[in-house]
């Protein structure tokens, strides 16, 4: 578990219901589990992610992915 | 920094149930409560540093440092509130209900003592809604109208998850008793938007303990890390199952033994409740039981039940059970949780009631790594947990399992407790 600092990628876990388009646009940090739920690195993201993944949040049907610098669990 | 107390109270057990059940019994035990020692700001502030020297940690499971937590709601930019979660919805505890039938008013004295260090004026009292302790509160609660605080008593449903400390805030706040995403905490927002102080009604039983007598005086029993008393709930194959007051560092063999040890040869032991590990004997009789993790399964306390596993019964089949159970307890919000919890369910049945494959097996596996760590609270987290110990624990049993053959214990009654189903709610209003 990093916590270097860094914008990273969270789903609020209440509001996702597996729509998937962020697997979509960041398949590079999103995986689908069997369940089509994403699984998401908390992993800082790279410079060069930072515009697909805010793109991935805005298209997220019930907003429920953000970036965000400060992680909300740890896991 | 010490106080000079008022009056002297050993160092040893019991402490918490060494009072009345009634206020003027309680008070000759106790004395009154010692809220002038801690008047205005400067006394709130000590009353924190007290219970932070003490070094308690919450009693509802997860083991936080209460001092720590006072500490940041008292700092919040708003008036706080104190819950009092008395709910105990951990089916193979009884200890909570025990204090609050034996103790309440320990219990009520350490619900304004903390209020009075956050700067609180309302305390919410949280129990199991159908009960007659949640009368019989209500009763108590009536002779206290002399408490600088509003009470008020919440019957809360009767769901596993409806007590974690989120859902309580929910059900509070809006009727359901499902929990939310956080953050915020209720540390940060709880009860009407206001910082909100949780706490296990054992937990705060301690604070008025430590705000009467102290620091060192907590500090007399228990470990460096985790002082003071505990209680905890023995079932099982045991001769005497009850709710027992135990120092942690104590061993599970001694703890067993304060239960009037075992009734036959045991195999495993429970220990933390439905999400906590099980622990193998005979290796576990000399493991250390204390809020922080010790042995190879990471064992900890957690809110204090503790089960005996006799020899003949079957472990997988035990947790099998449970593991349905959990799932059937799932508010089914998050995803990995809803349609995680009843697929490993349904994979345990199999390896326990022996129509498992090695895919299968493979298949429980990646699951429990799958779901873990993925919901807005802990339930899959407790979950898998439990399953995992399981499958480590009862690895032996695993094989045999594996090529066909139940063991004799797949038939025997249940040990682990679930509760009745007409105990039971279906909806979280």
């Amino acid at each position: 578990m990093s916590d270097e600092p860094g914008l990273r990628l969270q789903v609020d876990p209440i509001a996702c219901v597996a729509h998937a388009s962020c697997r979509e646009l960041l398949p590079e940090r999103i995986t689908l589990d069997e369940w089509g739920y994403p699984i998401i690195s908390t992993d800082p993201l790279p410079p060069d992610l930072v515009s697909h993944a805010r793109r991935a949040v805005a298209a997220c049907p019930t907003l429920a992915l953000r970036v965000d610098g400060k992680l909300a669990r740890q896991r | 920094m010490t106080i000079m107390l008022e009056r002297a109270m050993p160092a040893t057990l019991p402490r918490l149930l060494a009072g009345g059940r009634r206020l003027a019994e309680h008070r000759s035990t106790y004395g009154a409560m010692p809220l002038a020692r801690y008047a205005g700001e400067a006394g709130r502030q000590r009353l924190i540093d007290e219970v932070l020297g003490a070094g308690l940690r919450g009693r509802g499971g997860a083991g936080f440092p209460t001092g720590r937590k006072l500490a940041t709601v008292a700092g919040g930019d708003k008036r706080p509130v104190v819950i009092a979660n008395g709910c105990e919805s951990e089916p193979a505890s009884r200890k909570d209900r025990m204090l609050l039938t034996a103790a309440p008013h320990l219990v009520l004295d350490g619900a304004v003592l903390a209020a009075h260090a956050v700067g609180a004026d309302r305390v919410m009292l949280c129990v199991e809604r159908g009960s007659s302790l949640a009368d019989r509160l209500e009763r108590e609660l009536t002779q206290r109208r002399d408490d600088p605080v509003k009470w008020r008593l919440v019957r809360v449903p009767r769901r596993y998850v409806a007590s974690e400390e989120s859902a309580l805030v929910h059900y509070i706040n809006s009727g359901d008793a499902r929990p939310t995403a956080v953050p915020p905490r209720p540390f940060e927002r709880g009860v009407g938007g206001r910082p909100t102080l949780v706490d296990n009604v054992e937990t705060l039983a301690h604070i008025a303990l430590i705000a009467a007598y102290g620091a060192y005086w907590f500090r007399e029993l228990g470990t460096e890390s985790d002082p003071g008393s505990t209680l905890v709930t023995i079932s099982g194959a045991v001769a005497q199952p009850n709710v027992y007051e135990i120092a942690p560092g104590m061993r599970l063999g001694e703890v067993l033994d304060a239960a009037g040890g075992a009734t036959e040869p045991l195999s495993a032991v429970l220990v933390g409740g439905y999400f906590g590990t099980w622990v193998s004997l005979p290796d576990g009789w000399s493991l250390p039981l204390s809020h922080d993790r010790s042995g190879p399964g990471g064992t900890t306390l957690g809110a204090g039940a503790i089960v005996a596993l006799p020899a003949g019964a079957c472990g997988l089949a035990e947790t099998a059970r449970v593991a349905r159970y959990l799932a059937e307890e799932s508010a089914a919000q998050c995803g990995p949780c809803q349609f995680g919890l009843p697929a490993i369910a349904n994979d345990l049945a199999a390896v326990a009631f022996a129509r498992c494959d090695p895919a299968t097996r493979q298949r429980l596996t990646r699951r429990i790594g799958m779901v873990t760590g993925r919901g807005a609270c802990r339930h899959p987290d407790g979950a898998t947990r439990l399953v995992n110990s399981a499958l480590t624990t009862f690895a032996a049993d695993l094989e045999t399992h594996m090529d066909g053959w139940t063991c004799t214990g797949v038939s025997r009654d249940p040990i682990l407790p679930l509760p009745d189903k007409r105990h039971r709610d279906k909806g979280w209003k």
